[in-house]
């Protein structure tokens, strides 16, 4: 909650972090959005690219890493602005993670290409469901974020469940595939490797909304059931 | 909050003539913890500390209206001896104020006040009140030399060995590291965490940093007002009052 500090640089230094967690998070929004394409399309040079913009997302790290000790050193920071500070530092690693799950799911579309088509199995169809859901998950955590709105925090946390039911689906489609074609043994362990990198998105989305409402409530609700108990009032 | 309370401070109004300094105020002071009291210039908190030992007595047009209860009564009635008060709760100053005299004679000066020692005696209080202030090994061979020659840092110990000297229960510290470099204020800080194992000790400070290291329990103050006290790490980790916030993040107009 930057703005109104007595020190205007302050204000400034602290939106100035905020500005670049929010450009990081639209990165890695792109990218994944953009591997789930590949997975769809098949074009293995846009798998390539993306491999290569994963590389800006690390660098944002990096460089907000340093940024936040740079804070810390100079301001010392209190209560909802240290809150802030540590959460953002715990955010861009998740944000750094969703990438790296992307960046995962461009190469498996790649080795999907390359294997070509085996029978039925369509592995976009078997997770363009749960990628859609994760995708809104990631956007509106990103979004909480930006607004500190701990109402949409906790309907994100709740809505985790939810990509985890779909990733056993999933999961349990690609066993009765396997079982029934073994030539689809292969596309399908790549499908199953696409669909739990999606799955683990969804728990970095869900993280970067605990963080939320860290910020918000001062209250540490990882490993909690927080989500269960208040899922009915968000 | 656990803990035994020294001192109770119920509905405590001060006055400065028509100018009322405290509106109000209650809470209570730990026994062997460290309160700080934080908030911006005028706000009271020095006008709280110095309620606590009547300090303001020596000022015409003052007064204190309220309770202030320690050991079973309030000392802001007028049969209070003021002077056993103030050997019990003792203070130190914003700026060092050793008494132009020698380090001994600096600390034995008050003990003289109250207590009748033979000269070993004597020795041995100085010696302990200078080792629990941590000035004895610095000072122990100019020990008859004046207080004035001391560094700043040195003669603000030797001002804390002087409370400590007359075995009080409670030591107010008003502003004790402002006129202080990061070293000497670096050993009060430490001294402070010492003290604490015997002294229940309150604090009023500008550094906000300080207060955050140094006590167990802070008050913010605002406009003569208490606005919140609580747990020093619940204050600066998550306070209950947006005021409180607002003060502590460097939010104030």
């Amino acid at each position: 909650m930057p703005g109104d500090h007595s020190s205007k640089q302050y204000d400034m230094d602290l939106e100035a972090i905020r500005s670049k967690v929010l450009l990081m998070g639209g990165l890695v929004e792109s990218q994944f959005k953009e591997a789930v394409e590949c997975v769809q399309t098949g074009d293995a040079a846009h798998a390539d690219e993306l491999q290569k913009k994963d590389e800006e997302v690390n660098r944002l790290e990096v460089t907000l890493d340093d940024t936040c000790s740079h804070l810390i050193v100079k301001r010392q920071p209190a209560a909802n602005d240290l809150r802030t500070v540590i959460a953002t530092l715990k955010v861009i690693t998740d944000l750094e993670r969703i990438g790296d799950e992307a960046t995962k799911i461009a190469r498996t579309a790649k080795s999907l290409r390359a294997r070509g088509s085996v029978g039925t199995l369509n592995p976009y169809e078997a997770i363009r469901v749960m990628a859609a859901s994760t995708s809104d998950l990631l956007h509106d955590a990103l979004d909480a974020f930006a607004r500190l709105d701990d109402a949409q925090a906790t309907r994100i946390i709740a809505g985790d469940e939810a990509v985890d039911h779909e990733f056993r689906s999933v999961l349990r489609t690609m066993i009765t595939f396997m079982m029934e074609d073994p030539r689809t043994i292969s596309a399908a362990l790549d499908t199953l490797w696409a669909a739990k990198a999606i799955e683990r998105i969804g728990d970095h989305a869900k993280n970067i909304a605990e963080y939320v409402i860290y910020v918000v409530k001062g209250e540490d609700i990882r490993h909690t059931d927080y989500g269960h108990s208040n899922a009915d009032q968000a | 909050m656990t803990g035994k309370a020294t001192l109770e401070i119920s509905n405590l109004n001060f006055f400065y003539g028509s100018f009322q300094g405290l509106k109000n105020v209650s809470l209570n002071i730990y026994e062997k913890k460290v309160t700080a009291f934080i908030g911006p210039s005028g706000c009271g908190k020095s006008t709280l500390l110095r309620t606590l030992n009547r300090m303001y007595d020596l000022y015409p047009g003052q007064r204190a209206e309220g309770r202030i209860i320690y050991n079973g009564r309030n000392i802001l009635e007028s049969g209070q001896d003021v002077n056993v008060l103030r050997a019990k709760v003792g203070m130190v100053f914003q700026k060092p104020t050793p008494f132009p005299m020698s380090v001994y004679d600096n600390i034995a000066f008050g003990v003289r006040l109250y207590e009748n020692l033979s000269r070993g005696e004597m020795d041995e209080r100085v010696e302990w009140a200078l080792k629990k202030a941590a000035l004895w090994t610095e000072v122990k061979d100019k020990l008859q030399k004046s207080g004035l020659s001391l560094s700043g840092g040195q003669q603000q110990r030797l001002c804390i060995a002087r409370s400590v000297a007359v075995k009080p229960d409670v030591l107010l510290l008003d502003e004790p590291t402002s006129a202080l470099d990061p070293i000497s204020t670096a050993k009060i800080e430490e001294l402070i965490a010492e003290l604490k194992e015997d002294y229940t000790i309150t604090i009023v400070t500008h550094n906000m940093q300080q207060a955050a290291r140094c006590s167990d329990y802070t008050a913010y103050m605002y406009l003569g007002e208490l606005v919140e006290f609580g747990e020093t790490d619940q204050i600066f980790m998550n306070p209950g009052k947006k005021e409180t916030q607002d003060y502590i993040t460097g939010r104030f107009g």
